[in-house]
């Protein structure tokens, strides 16, 4: 039996109804989670690859990324901890861009970033204008604990799908699970259907 | 007699596991399979506890991961495969 | 303490609030009732649950402030971070008579008993003194006389808690001293440390590292960091720092 605590409620804000998912709840700062400490890689020694199943790998230097053309976009987002925040801006390359010309039968992507950390992601969700290589936020440069020099952003899955500290994408004929995902989290985590675990 | 005469069901080693698992677990040490330093696990380095399902423990020494423990959907899951070995303190035989 | 109570599975239990004590503005103790309490050790810490009428729930650690030598009663002391979800329903809204999911204790490695011996050093800031006070409270129900230093960093004098408790302890002739420093302005006449805990105040008032001091550092987690390595860094054995982190709750 659950005991319920009179008169609390949580620091949540569920005004929005209609453009929160079930079960969150909206914040207006934007909190830091990482499993572990932020990297500091340096501008000079950033690169991003394409790599896995494609007929030819791509690497870009952050000067050759940052001189591909760029799109702002504004998109709520949200965290499989149960916060969501509406209406952020980012500047970021379309990860269209970053595939155009791969040759691949791949369908599935593994998204690696500094630190270890991988997350897994069909590769149909990563195109058609749905995910970004993102660089800047609010209209400064991304800061390292949300993710800086360049996170990985795909609004439309859980935040743990959108890698921070982002440095390429392998692609895959079959899924794999990536870090979360390994030890319970959801292979596909869509906020809407609440798929926060496996079997949920 | 050989190894198939011996073995047992693992359900023999019950009271191992019990011994292992069930005390309290922070003053536990164990080895860390990047760097190979021991440490009490309650000195390592926790992440994203108590905000997220999941959390993340790493060595305080070279920040690899130890352990992750994910509480969800109605069941917790660990991972230890950042442990070469992890070691509780044999309870004294009663007197 | 009884094996035969750590061995048990870790399950969640009813307390009752006994009784609410303010410390300072920021700051209040919980005293609370808990049936079939089976003990804990100095240092040790709970898991409070709060949940919701829609079912939401939220968890936070809190440390015990009491000793283990007092039964069925349990002491939390709590500090209200504003913007926090947990600390302002715990400082504010909990009421003697409400009761409390919690369960516990928990730790084994940031926990202290009189045969653990000494010298036994203590450092905390704010709120991170709770732990450190069981020890402390501990120590004295057992009349121990393992030399004991606590050095406690406060914003000012009115935040720092159990004030009246250690000005006694301190002075009772047991070994135990309390140094205060004060990082956020202090009262006239003050003549105590007004500054952070650095390298040069534990150089000072830490043992020796022959010694062999056996040390505890509790609070936020910047200043835990910043102890911790500034201990290691005057030669004291890793082995022999243990940490508590609180979290980012200011300070
Ligand atoms: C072992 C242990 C023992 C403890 N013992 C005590 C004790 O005895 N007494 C005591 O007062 N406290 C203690 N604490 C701290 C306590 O558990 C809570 O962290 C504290 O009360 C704050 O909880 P809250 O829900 O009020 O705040 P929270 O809602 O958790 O927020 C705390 C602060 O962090 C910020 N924050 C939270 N999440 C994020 C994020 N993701 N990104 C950026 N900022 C964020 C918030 O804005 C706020 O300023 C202990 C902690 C631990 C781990
Ligand atoms: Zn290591």
């Amino acid at each position: 039996m659950r005991i319920i605590s009179r008169g609390f409620r949580g620091r949540r804000d569920r005004t929005e109804g209609g453009r929160l998912p079930p079960g969150q709840y909206l914040v207006r700062d934007f909190p830091v989670l990482s499993a572990g400490p932020t990297p500091r890689t340096k501008l000079t020694d950033w690169s991003f690859s394409i790599t896995g199943e494609v007929d030819e790998p791509k690497t870009w230097t952050w000067e050759q990324f940052r001189s591909l053309p760029t799109e702002t976009l504004t998109r709520d987002i949200h965290c499989v901890t149960k916060w969501s925040k509406l209406d952020t801006a980012w500047e970021g390359v379309s990860v269209d861009t970053l595939l155009e010309g791969v040759e691949t039968a791949a369908e599935y992507v593994m998204a690696f970033s500094d630190g270890d950390y991988t997350t897994n992601l069909p590769l149909e969700d990563l195109t058609g204008g749905r995910a970004w290589v993102a660089f800047a936020y609010d209209g400064a440069p991304l800061e390292p604990q949300h993710g800086g020099p360049a996170r990985l952003l795909v609004p439309h899955l859980y935040l743990w799908k959108s890698a921070k500290w982002v440095r390429g994408l392998r692609l895959m004929n079959d899924d794999e699970p990536g870090f979360w995902e390994t030890y319970g989290y959801h292979m596909y985590g869509d906020p809407w259907r609440e798929q926060r675990y496996s079997g949920d | 007699m050989d190894e198939t005469e011996l073995r047992l069901d693992g359900n023999a080693v019950a009271g191992i596991l019990q011994e292992m698992f069930v005390p309290e677990l922070t003053a536990a040490r164990g080895r860390c399979v990047g760097c190979g330093e021991v440490g009490e696990m309650g000195a390592q380095h926790l992440y994203m506890y108590p905000h997220a399902p999941g959390a993340v423990l790493r060595c305080r020494f070279c920040e690899g991961v130890l352990a992750v423990m994910v509480r969800g959907g109605g069941r917790v899951r660990m991972a230890l495969h950042g442990l070469v070995w992890l070691e509780v303190p044999q309870p004294a035989a009663p007197a | 303490m009884a094996r035969a109570a750590i061995q048990r599975r870790l399950t969640w239990r009813v307390a009752r609030v006994a009784e609410v004590v303010d410390e300072t503005p920021r700051v209040r103790s919980l005293a609370l009732s808990v049936p079939d309490w089976p003990g804990h050790r100095a240092g040790q810490h709970v898991d409070v649950r709060l949940t919701a009428e829609d079912g939401y729930v939220a968890e936070r650690s809190y440390s015990i402030a009491s000793a283990p030598d007092d039964g069925e009663r349990l002491m939390l002391t709590v500090e209200r971070i504003d913007d926090g979800e947990v600390s302002p329903y715990l400082t504010e809204e909990l009421q003697p008579g409400d009761p409390v999911e919690l369960r516990g204790p928990i730790g084994g490695y940031f926990a202290w008993t009189v045969d653990d011996g000494g010298p036994l050093l203590l450092v905390a800031g704010g709120s991170g003194v709770c732990p450190l006070m069981a020890m402390i409270r501990h120590r004295a129900a057992r009349a121990s006389m393992v030399p004991a230093r606590l050095l406690y960093s406060s914003r000012t004098l009115d935040d720092v808690i159990y004030r009246d408790e250690l000005d006694r302890d301190g002075g009772d002739g047991s070994g135990l001293e309390v140094v205060h420093t004060l990082t956020r302005g202090h009262p006239p006449g003050w003549t105590g440390r007004s500054r952070r805990i650095d390298a040069e105040m534990l150089a000072e008032l830490a043992w020796p590292p022959e010694r062999r001091p056996l040390a505890y550092v509790c609070g936020p987690t910047p200043l835990v960091e910043s102890v911790a390595s500034a201990l290691v860094a005057l030669g004291h054995d890793p082995d022999r720092v243990r940490t508590e982190r609180f979290g980012p709750t200011g300070n």
